[in-house]
């Protein structure tokens, strides 16, 4: 290795020598110019980064509704008076490698003729799909036991909330609803205190509202 | 043979000429630590170094094969397991080495924190690895949702809906999560990104920092009662302590770190080998609502934690709660970065650790059977036991038929089987009376739906007289011990009690 011990003494003579001539003339020169570049580095930085925090926040920065359209979940012969049933529909926007995760089922249910509720099946909770259960007229989730009145009025378990609801219209005998958006408490805020189950009246209420079913807008901002 | 050697030396210095590394790397491996280190309880940081290393490898395997598209990925898994030469082995290492990484991170830091490693000089080495776990956290999670089945899918939807909690920028959060409108494409590829380069290049760069900051600082010395922590005098102290008891780190201490490393490993093969990869569960197709969504093992706790917190405290919990832990975690050396380091002089961090331990245990426990969760089919699927159907009247045996019809057996169970919850039914009748269970039954209360609406009257009728039968052993009915003073002309023993 005799390569090396000749390279070893002439490496470490190189950095002395710029160490000399570090404090010579051009030294503050050559300072004053790495400050000038780090200057138009940060420069780049800025016009490189605001671009890249664009692209990053760009899902946030949708308009609100700007995913939403109105979709036909079918003719109004397809529900049955009285029946809640589970449709299924193409997310308005989705892309060709969504594969089946863009189809969104919901909860028709038809109360009256002329009445729908089209309810979201994620869970008010924490999304979980809920069941309908015609015979006990309840939905369950299966993952923390929330449960719902036919009417998507909150029963019981964790859910602060009854179920989410689409906005629906008839167009053409056609049931029609406004989706795109998975629903959730930050679209479709809290529109009823939680319910205090122990409380005698608030059962009383809750009772009260079971008779009188009425569709609510519950995807309109409130 | 010498030629040989000496050819071999000549390589290794051409190399180490150009390199540099050898002498550095060898004098640190080589480097002294205090002989009482030198213990099975400290073997655990380079286990989980080594399962990072193994997770790294069987990730960039299965990356030669995953599909990271929403609409392929649950395919590719079936054919990483089905089709793919001991794809599914490698899929098995790969998640078990996830459950054993979360398992050897979690219990390092109880020794680190037991042994009081986490004070003065290595407050940052501390700090570092609770961002180190929360990185794990973060793998474990990201992983579970490329595995893209029903549990991903609607575990993400869990995410997105604690998300959307947050106040005033929570719909932008979900946004941000779902890369999209709806969970989809756009989701499962940002968590691809997530699991594959942007989790692993910090966790991989912490980790670089966090073993050098040990090999700078030098390992914990085992702590003695009474040899209190001190910044003035700790580092001379180890030093000495060094001096005086130190033995190189390899071989005389790394032997125990490599002999645990490869028994580690050796349980991940066999669990891979024995128990078969995770999944994937059903596919992921949101119309399919018929599934049981459940989290990985090392969320199994928090599942259970959101479905016992009070409507009311939930949302405050969820993003309270684990700040607090977080920041407590991160102050713990800066607060007490001095004094004793022994377990033994130490109760309030002992009782921490067990209660911690403790609950996260039960908790887990509980998140396997979800006893909150009615069982879906059970109506269907759990007949009412034969012994409850003798010698009852043609009336309370509709009722029995009325029990199964209305799906009660989803959460109350009877002769042990059904849902876990609302009480069992065996005993019912000697608990409440026969006024009791009609007013249950119709208005609900007491976390149970009201039925009023979904029975008629001789529906009603028919259940409550069935459950007025229930009764445990020769356990008497219950009474309202006020009627007979209320209406003295009546019997006071309920109808039930026959």
């Amino acid at each position: 290795m005799t390569q090396g011990e000749q390279i070893s003494p002439s490496d470490q003579s190189t950095p002395t020598a710029s160490a000399a001539n570090s404090t010579g003339a051009g030294h503050s020169r050559r300072v004053f110019l790495f400050k000038v570049s780090l200057l138009i580095n940060a420069v780049v930085g800025v016009v490189v980064g605001v671009p890249i925090i664009g692209y990053l926040l760009g899902p946030a920065l949708k308009k609100r509704g700007a995913d939403e359209a109105w979709i036909s979940l079918g003719p109004l012969d397809h529900f049955p008076v009285g029946e809640t049933r589970l449709v299924d529909f193409r997310n308005p926007i989705t892309t060709t490698w969504d594969g089946e995760t863009g189809n969104v089922p919901c909860w028709v249910r038809r109360s009256a003729t002329e009445t729908f509720q089209v309810f979201a099946v994620n869970c008010a909770h924490l999304g979980c799909p809920v069941r309908w259960f015609a015979q006990s007229k309840l939905f369950m989730c299966p993952c923390h036991g929330g449960a719902y009145y036919a009417d998507g009025s909150r029963a019981s378990g964790p859910p602060e909330r009854g179920l989410f609801e689409y906005d629906h219209k008839i167009e053409g005998g056609n049931l029609m609803i406004s989706a795109g958006k998975m629903p959730t408490l930050a679209q479709q805020a809290k529109a009823t205190p939680p319910l205090i189950q122990m409380e005698l009246g608030g059962s009383a209420k809750k009772l009260a509202a079971i008779e009188k079913p009425k569709p609510r807008c519950g995807s309109c901002p409130t | 043979m010498p030629d040989l050697k000496q050819r071999c030396i000549d390589l290794y210095n051409w190399f180490e000429q150009r390199l540099g590394l050898g002498a550095p790397v060898i004098e640190s491996m080589e480097h002294h630590v205090p002989s009482n280190t030198s213990s099975w309880w400290y073997v655990f940081g380079s286990a989980a170094t080594v399962l990072l290393l193994l997770q790294v490898m069987t990730g960039i395997l299965l990356a030669l094969v995953y599909a990271p598209t929403a609409d392929n990925a649950w395919s590719s898994l079936q054919f990483l397991d089905q089709n793919v030469k001991l794809g599914w082995f490698l899929r098995a290492m790969h998640g078990w080495g996830s459950d054993f990484m979360v398992a050897v991170v979690l219990i390092h830091l109880a020794q680190v924190f037991l042994f009081g490693a986490y004070k003065f000089p290595r407050e940052l080495t501390w700090m570092i690895g609770v961002f180190l776990l929360l990185l794990t956290l973060g793998m474990a999670f990201t992983g579970q949702v490329l595995r893209f089945d029903q549990d991903a899918y609607w575990g993400l939807g869990i995410g997105a809906s604690i998300m959307s909690r947050v106040p005033i920028i929570g719909g932008s959060l979900v946004d941000l999560m779902l890369g999209g409108p709806i969970i989809a494409g756009g989701t499962l590829s940002r968590f691809f990104a997530l699991h594959v380069f942007v989790i692993p290049g910090i966790l991989l760069g912490l980790v670089g920092l966090h073993i050098w900051m040990v090999l700078r600082l030098g390992i914990n010395d085992w702590p003695m009662p009474g040899r209190l922590v001190n910044r003035k005098t700790y580092v001379r102290e180890y030093h000495q302590l060094t001096e005086k008891t130190g033995i190189p780190f390899v071989p005389d201490a790394a032997w125990k770190d490599a002999v645990f490393a490869a028994a580690i490993v050796l349980s991940v093969i066999a669990c891979a080998l024995w128990f078969g990869p995770f999944g994937p569960t059903g596919q992921p197709d949101p119309t399919i609502i018929e599934t049981v969504p459940k989290p990985d093992f090392a969320f199994l706790w928090i599942y259970a934690v959101l479905a016992y917190l009070p409507p009311s405290l939930e949302t405050p919990a969820m993003f309270i709660a684990p700040v607090v832990v977080i920041v407590a975690m991160l102050l713990l050396p800066l607060c007490s970065g001095e004094g004793e380091k022994h377990w033994s002089r130490r109760p309030v961090a002992v009782l921490t650790l067990a209660v911690t331990a403790v609950t996260l245990g039960v908790f887990t426990h509980l998140g396997t059977f979800t006893p909150w969760s009615p069982i879906m089919n059970a109506w269907s699927g759990d007949p009412v036991p034969e012994a409850y159907l003798h010698d009852r009247t043609p009336l309370e045996r509709t009722g029995a038929i009325v029990l199964q019809n209305k799906q009660c057996r989803n959460c109350h169970s009877i002769g042990g089987t059904g849902g876990l919850r609302g009480p069992a039914l065996d005993g019912i009748a000697s608990r409440m009376t026969e006024d009791q269970i009609i007013r249950q039954v119709l208005q609900g209360g007491g976390n149970m739906p009201a039925y009023g609406n979904a029975l008629n009257p001789s529906e009603t009728t028919a259940l409550v007289h069935f459950l007025t039968t229930l009764r445990r052993g020769k356990l008497p009915p219950a009474i309202n011990a006020s009627q007979h003073l209320v209406s003295s002309n009546q019997t006071s023993a309920p109808q039930g009690g026959r």
